[in-house]
């Protein structure tokens, strides 16, 4: 299949490997392939590499090195927070209580229902506006005696909403309880500091930013309660076993190194694409509605809902016009449901359905951004006709006579 | 970037529709899978023998390894309200219905093809045994397909001129084992995939219990009698009976009979023996005419009372208000309302009708 001719805009969903990037892991496959358990110098090397990509991570959110933890992704980091502190903090204290917000990714949102189905956790939803933003005062209200963990996205993946989260921060720190964010979405363009902002956990998945997929991080804040869900040869302190993909680690930690440095700039270039983007559906396009926060969102995120429309197969005209987006309620096969998040912001389902994110990246430019507008209107037009199909008239041969 | 026009496929995760897309790959067409998510019971949506996840997956890798884009789309409430929605009402009407054919007019040849328009695409096609031509009046023909046994024409006689034009048969110039040959050939693992049958949305269940779930009150037993009043048995709901049925009426006799007639308000079938069965005159509503416009005068054909059925030659007599009257050279014994009736001349397929 032809993809040279297509114009990419699902960047949230994942991101190129940064040609830099790719330099940087390739001598880790073949050349420096040790175990970094090993005791020999091939493993000494490999292990340097991990340490050092460690150390690199740490840097990036002003953390110690030794609060870094390699996972296999954003999904798994998110898993081991939860999983990890919900089950060591009963353990040590009783707290079987968790607050979360409704518009987390479904790795903490599944980890957070099954905590609750199966190993009798109380699950409690904070509120959000109709943003999707997390009112900290709500936190602070909501946090009880036994509260074992507070987990708030950083940034929504569907509606790129940014929260509060140094606020939540705070609070939690100021009840002692943990604190964990998905920032899976946010590293790629806010610079994260998890001393400034109160995070004791904080999940990382590089094939957002320019990494390869397939690896990402927890971070844990010394002294944060947190048991391992995957055991085995203890590695990462035990905390994580199986044996560390070197160089995809390495990939990580370089990706994160130069996207954190380069964030301001990258956000400045996209922020003025985004605004036109979203300027000009909101005018151009009948019953269409923005999604998520007008100012306190994602640099490179726009997402929409057009009511009466079919977001799938809206998704697959743009696609058969050469435009990758993505739809709030993804699904391949055509089987299309509400997403919670944009149900929880209050959108019926005529609304929630007819969804849409654009998300931009490194390789869009603005002439990009005008031939997505040049022929989005009459895609959300054709949209609504498929909708109604079912409710035409057909004269014959459906009816017995 | 191919330089023919872009055309839609209708895939199932099937041999026919796979060597359908195979084939327009090689003729250099800008193909695009397209699949339908069509509507199953809750719990038996892996079932469905349309778009079980298998299929979905299968009819994926077939995409994949021709190099084509794949899309699903959802069309479950169309599929819900107008085609199983009309099933249902036949049978509470008494009448047999076809399905497929609702579909093929209302889904694919309506939702799907202005899907496919929409999609840019030029043509929608399918992996139906029948054929489409230019006639000498410029006018689009529908043939039946190549392989006797396989043709596919009676579904496809309700569809029009503006249809037929937007469409792509690939297959009706083949038999059904060279089609499967060319699936060999081409390396498609759905090569010796088993042909499909019944009806989808009954996922591989019989059509009766589905029936007694939607439509009880079609599904209540009753009695069985002859022309004459004679009590000769208990039937089990009419719904499940056909005209012309003779297995299964579950009383002995000396003499095969038939189902000739079902009597709704008495909830009483009728049987008879062989000679009491055949009718020569049939009148058929809600006609289609593939030219796009109904024949004046009465004229000789050959015509298809059932998918399966074998031609019959018979006189048509066109009516007003799209009805029209076929007359048969031999009585027939299955004629069955809620059936379409198809009409012929030799390879051409003129049109049709619904069996009143």
């Amino acid at each position: 299949m032809e993809t040279s001719t297509k114009i990419y805009m699902d960047y949230a969903a994942t991101t190129p490997v940064d040609a830099k990037v790719l330099a940087a892991m390739t001598p880790y496959f073949s050349s420096f392939y040790g175990n970094p358990s090993s005791i020999h110098v091939f493993g000494q090397v490999a292990e340097s590499a991990l340490e050092n990509a460690r150390q690199v991570v740490a840097e990036a959110i002003h953390a110690r090195a030794d609060e870094i933890f390699f996972t296999s992704g954003g999904t798994e980091s998110d898993n081991l927070a939860l999983r990890g502190v919900a089950l060591a903090m009963r353990k040590k204290t009783g707290a079987d209580h968790l607050l979360v917000s409704p518009v987390e990714h479904p790795a903490v949102s599944r980890t957070a229902r099954q905590l609750a189905e199966d190993f009798g956790f109380t699950v409690e939803n904070l509120p959000v506006d109709h943003t999707g933003q997390v009112d900290p005062g709500e936190v602070a209200a909501r946090i009880r005696t036994n509260t074992a963990l507070v987990s708030v996205i950083y940034a929504n993946n569907e509606i790129g909403t940014i929260n509060p989260v140094a606020q939540i921060g705070a609070i939690c720190r100021q009840q002692g309880i943990p604190f964990h964010t998905d920032a899976v979405q946010a590293a790629a363009y806010l610079t994260i500091d998890v001393q400034a902002a109160c995070i004791d956990l904080l999940s990382l998945g590089s094939h957002k930013f320019y990494g390869p997929k397939g690896v990402g991080v927890l971070y844990v804040r010394k002294g944060t309660p947190i048991q391992p869900i995957q055991t085995g040869g203890s590695q990462e302190n035990g905390l994580r076993s199986g044996t560390q993909n070197i160089p995809y680690i390495v990939g990580l930690a370089e990706a994160l190194r130069l996207t954190q440095a380069e964030a301001t700039q990258r956000a400045v270039r996209l922020v003025p694409m985004r605004d036109r983007l979203i300027g000009e559906i909101l005018e151009v396009i009948d019953d269409s509605r923005l999604t998520g926060h007008p100012v306190q969102r994602l640099p490179n995120h726009a997402s929409f809902v057009f009511n009466g429309v079919d977001g799938n197969a809206l998704i697959t005209l743009l696609d058969a016009a050469g435009f990758a987006c993505s739809s709030g309620s993804a699904c391949k096969t055509g089987n299309p449901q509400p997403s919670e998040v944009l149900t929880s912001i209050g959108f019926e389902p005529s609304w929630a359905l007819g969804s849409l994110r654009v998300t931009l990246g490194c390789d869009t430019i603005p002439a990009h951004v005008d031939n997505l507008l040049k022929v989005l209107p009459g895609m959300v037009s054709r949209g609504r006709r498929m909708v109604s199909h079912g409710k035409q008239v057909y004269p014959t041969g459906d009816k017995p006579q | 970037m191919s330089d023919k026009p872009r055309v839609v496929v209708g895939m199932s995760g099937g041999v026919d529709s796979s060597v359908t897309a195979a084939l327009l790959v090689k003729e250099g067409y800008d193909v695009t899978g397209v699949m339908l998510r069509l509507w199953s019971e809750a719990g038996s949506e892996k079932f469905n023998r349309c778009c079980t996840p298998d299929s979905m997956a299968q009819a994926r890798r077939v995409a994949a390894g021709l190099g084509i884009p794949f899309y699903v789309a959802d069309v479950k409430s169309q599929f819900r309200e107008r085609v199983v929605e009309s099933f249902l009402k036949g049978y509470a009407e008494n009448i047999t219905p076809n399905p497929c054919l609702v579909c093929n007019k209302t889904i694919r040849w309506g939702f799907l093809l202005d899907y496919a328009l929409s999609l840019g695409a030029e043509y929608f096609s399918t992996g139906h045994y029948a054929q489409i031509a230019r006639g000498a009046s410029g006018l689009f023909e529908l043939r039946r397909g190549a392989d006797s046994r396989k043709d596919q024409s009676y579904v496809l006689s309700v569809l029009s001129q503006e249809q037929l034009s937007h469409t792509l048969l690939p297959l009706g110039s083949f038999t059904k084992p060279a089609v499967r040959q060319m699936a060999r050939d081409n390396g498609l693992e759905v090569a010796e995939k088993a042909d499909s049958q019944d009806l989808c949305f009954l996922a591989g269940e019989d059509y009766r219990p589905f029936l007694q779930r939607y439509i009880p009150e079609v599904s209540q037993p009753g009695p069985i009698l002859d022309s004459q009043g004679k009590h000769l048995g208990e039937h089990q709901g009419l719904a499940f009976y056909t005209i012309g049925q003779r297995k299964g009426l579950g009383f002995s006799s000396s003499e095969p009979y038939f189902v000739i007639n079902k009597r709704l308000e008495e909830n009483t079938l009728i049987v008879g023996v062989k000679g009491d069965l055949g009718r020569s005159e049939l009148y058929a509503g809600g006609a289609t005419w593939i030219s796009g416009s109904a024949p004046v005068d009465a004229f000789q054909a050959l015509v298809k009372i059932r998918y399966r059925a074998e031609d019959a030659p018979a006189k048509v007599t066109p009516l007003s208000d799209g009805r029209f009257r076929v007359n048969f050279e031999q009585p027939k014994r299955d004629i069955t309302a809620g059936q379409a009736v198809v009409i012929y001349q030799d390879e051409l397929c003129l049109g049709g009708g619904i069996i009143e």
